[in-house]
């Protein structure tokens, strides 16, 4: 084998293929040839690196030089400087987003600094098509331990002693569930994986799947053993394509290598494997939908118990865990459960992976000790909110997608652990956190959530199937001006209602959204309906515009971007803008520098001035 | 690839370690060839390209080696700065094919420093 002194490291997470980071792969291997250097330059394609904003991402080992944004015509250049010269390529580095200090290490960027790597140990390192590059990271180790030297019960204990809990959503002790399917006695168990992430904005176990699908399989052998299943199921929806790609290699790689299939390791265990793609239905992400799904039949929930551990696929006794769950899991039986223990908290143990999205400056995918402040996890890894300058700050999260509930400022000390973001309101879901600033209207962020759950109901409760859709009728009333009094009480009581009466965990959320948004944003409700004004002019029928003479510098931006043309004036004059001709899109709130566009109450025909003391 | 047994993942592993302590870091020795063009003019490819043979028939897997630019030098080069984790860097000058092949076999794989050609121990103070 070759050796090759430098490694460059071409992110393809979904993130990276979409910013053509396929293409930079290809123009560095011709580059490099054509420089007489493909035999001392290694170009190796991994998973998600995280910092998906920045995209595509390119690593350089030994150098630990970080590249980002680089695009086809910047390869020649960079191969010539940093290969040829041995000078890294500064003008490509990252730059911290406040001082504009370029960092060219990917240790010292704080995105990367301040997170601890378990379940993402090989991202960005290895190859996620080529099994040796897992095997050389201690893969399979874990499932050979496993397979060959433990007993189920040895297996259940670890797992239980670690106090892992699932990171699905809800938070199940995975031991305790381990142990309970393994007592049952039954011919046939089942080991799956619920690959089925639905919630808008998160991408953890896709990312997972994507950059290290060796370790979710291991997780499952591992799982196998401990339950006594021969058979099991990744339950992956359709619209991850590159996910499922990768799986299948992994399983086909395995499969050949004697690591999982008939006699694994010729230990006499059998465990096959095998993909199910869903068609992309948020509840058959519910366990016992997702099973109905694997059988062929239309995915709802049924009622439990039984418990799925009892009477799952096809009637017999099934564990489903989440993916990050099974890829944490090959960690936890090779350094053992005090190890595993060693982070987090008393009750949350371990690392959390989560996704970044919405108003935050670092967009991507992070793994933080359980533990972590909100405002850390904002702050020193998410590197503020955007748009500061413009007075932009930070004004809530939403955790836990649409099942989830949103976290005011007020709270943004709170350690995010199962149990301190359950007292909030909000869950700790499955790890997706949307970032608001406070351009972002409140209502109109419950009444997003909620087109998405009436949109999923799967129809079996009535309650859940026509109480969303009151309640988003109410919400659309609401950011739409038809608000009345009372409203803001009529979907509390509903909220409670479709909690109440609905079978699963879609409806039992679906309102946690609006329930918290009312306890945390209520006077936002409030100017919604009496006032008839969103401060913040998302909801176009309840603005005003008006520009700040005092301030506005007569610059222009706003005059050039409004798409009605309905602001006018002389340059270096305060602007005005002609209501009649206004749209209320709130493009020059946007565009201002200065911070002059005042948002008034629907059709305000008082001194603009008098709203700035509001 | 054959059904493989536990002690062939190990052997796996082992194969790989190189590359892998290529990305992971955490390596025993690191090499710098000094490439500017003072250093590219001089020959530093000859070099660089002896260093990875050299790099290949010893079968190491702790050693790094990198390019980096001028060392301000020139009418010395090629030139390369040898670290072994723990002790200071050496500069050597003057480089040929020859040399840096002694070099690799006696401090990089015996530790010991080749006085004859080494110019500097040391690095320039920097701020």
């Amino acid at each position: 084998m070759g050796r090759f002194r430098a490694n460059l490291m071409v992110c393809a997470g979904s993130g990276c293929v979409a910013t053509k980071s396929l293409k930079v792969k290809e123009a560095f291997e011709e580059e490099l040839q054509k420089r007489g250097l493909e035999k001392e330059i290694d170009v190796v394609l991994t998973g998600c690196n995280g910092f998906c904003a920045q995209g595509p991402i390119i690593t350089v080992h030994p150098d630990e030089i970080f590249y980002e944004k680089i695009q086809v015509e910047d390869v020649p250049y960079l191969v010539e400087e940093h290969f040829i010269k041995g000078r890294p390529v500064e003008k490509f580095m990252y730059k911290e987003p406040t001082e504009k200090i370029t960092i060219p290490s990917m240790h010292e960027i704080p995105f990367f600094k301040h997170q601890v790597l378990r379940v993402l140990r090989n991202k960005g390192i290895i190859d996620p098509e080529k099994i040796e590059d897992y095997i050389t990271r201690d893969g399979y180790l874990a499932s050979a331990k496993a397979v060959t030297a433990m007993t189920p019960e040895e297996i259940i204990k670890v797992v239980k002693d670690s106090g892992i809990r699932g990171r699905g959503g809800a938070g199940f002790p995975t031991g305790v569930k381990w142990e309970s399917c393994a007592r049952m006695v039954s011919d046939q168990k089942y080991m799956c994986c619920n690959g089925d992430e639905g919630d808008p904005g998160a991408f953890m176990d896709r990312s997972i799947m994507e950059a290290d699908p060796h370790a979710v399989i291991e997780g499952m052998i591992i799982g196998a053993k401990a339950i006594g299943a021969t058979k099991g199921y990744i339950y992956v929806r359709a619209e991850y394509p590159l996910a499922v790609h990768r799986l299948q290699l992994a399983i086909d790689a395995a499969t050949e290598a004697g690591l999982l299939g008939k006699n694994i390791l010729n230990s006499g265990f059998d465990f096959d494997l095998e993909i199910y793609q869903g068609a992309g239905a948020f509840v058959c992400g519910e366990s016992t939908a997702l099973m109905f799904s694997i059988e062929g039949r239309r995915g709802m929930p049924r009622l439990t118990p039984p418990r799925s551990t009892e009477a799952g696929l096809w009637g017999k006794p099934t564990v489903l865990n989440n993916v990050e769950t099974l890829a944490a899991i090959p960690q936890i039986i090779l350094n053992g459960a005090d190890w595993f223990k060693s982070l987090g908290t008393e009750k949350s143990t371990g690392t959390k992976v989560f996704s970044l999205t919405g108003a935050i400056n670092n967009t991507g995918l992070v793994e933080v000790p359980m533990g972590m402040t909100i405002r850390q996890i904002v702050y020193d890894i998410g590197g503020g909110v955007p748009g500061a300058r413009r007075g932009r700050k930070f004004k809530a999260v939403q955790m836990g997608g649409p099942s989830g509930g949103c976290i005011p400022e007020s709270l943004i000390d709170t350690p995010v652990t199962f149990e301190d973001i359950q007292k909030t309101g909000a869950i700790m879901g499955s790890g997706g956190m949307v970032f608001m600033d406070n351009s972002n209207c409140m209502v109109g962020m419950a009444k997003f959530f909620l087109e998405f759950t009436t949109d999923e109901s799967c129809g079996k409760c009535p309650p859940c199937r026509v109480g969303t859709k009151i309640m988003l009728d109410k919400l659309s009333d609401l950011t739409e001006g038809r608000g009345k009094e009372g409203d803001i009480e009529i979907l509390e009581e509903l909220s409670y209602d479709i909690i109440e009466g609905s079978l699963c965990g879609l409806g039992q959320s679906a309102p946690n959204p609006v329930l918290t948004t009312i306890q945390y944003f209520r006077d936002e409700y409030e100017s919604h309906i009496k006032d008839k004004w969103c401060k913040v002019g998302v909801c176009r029928k309840l603005t005003t515009f008006f520009i700040n003479e005092k301030v506005c510098t007569g610059c222009g931006a706003c005059m050039r971007a409004c798409p009605s043309k309905a602001i006018i004036g002389e340059k270096k004059k305060p602007h005005r803008i002609i209501q009649e001709v206004c749209i209320q899109c709130r493009t020059c709130y946007d565009t201002c520098r200065f911070q002059s566009i005042i948002i008034g109450p629907a059709d305000y025909k008082g001194d603009p001035m008098a709203l700035l003391k509001e | 690839m054959p059904r493989l047994t536990i002690d062939d993942l190990k052997k796996i592993k082992e194969e790989h370690k190189a590359t892998f302590a290529v990305r992971e870091g955490g390596c025993r020795a690191k090499i710098t060839v000094h490439m500017g063009t003072c250093g590219i003019a001089a020959g530093a490819r000859t070099i660089m390209t002896a260093l990875m043979d050299e790099m290949a028939k010893a079968d190491v897997k702790d050693v790094i080696v990198t390019t980096s630019g001028c060392a301000g030098l020139c009418s010395r080069e090629p030139m390369a700065t040898v670290e072994i984790a723990g002790s200071p860097p050496v500069k050597y000058v003057e480089l040929n094919e020859k040399k840096i092949k002694e070099i690799f076999d006696e401090h990089i794989l015996k530790g010991n420093v080749v006085e004859k050609y080494a110019m500097v121990v040391g690095s320039e103070t920097t701020y």
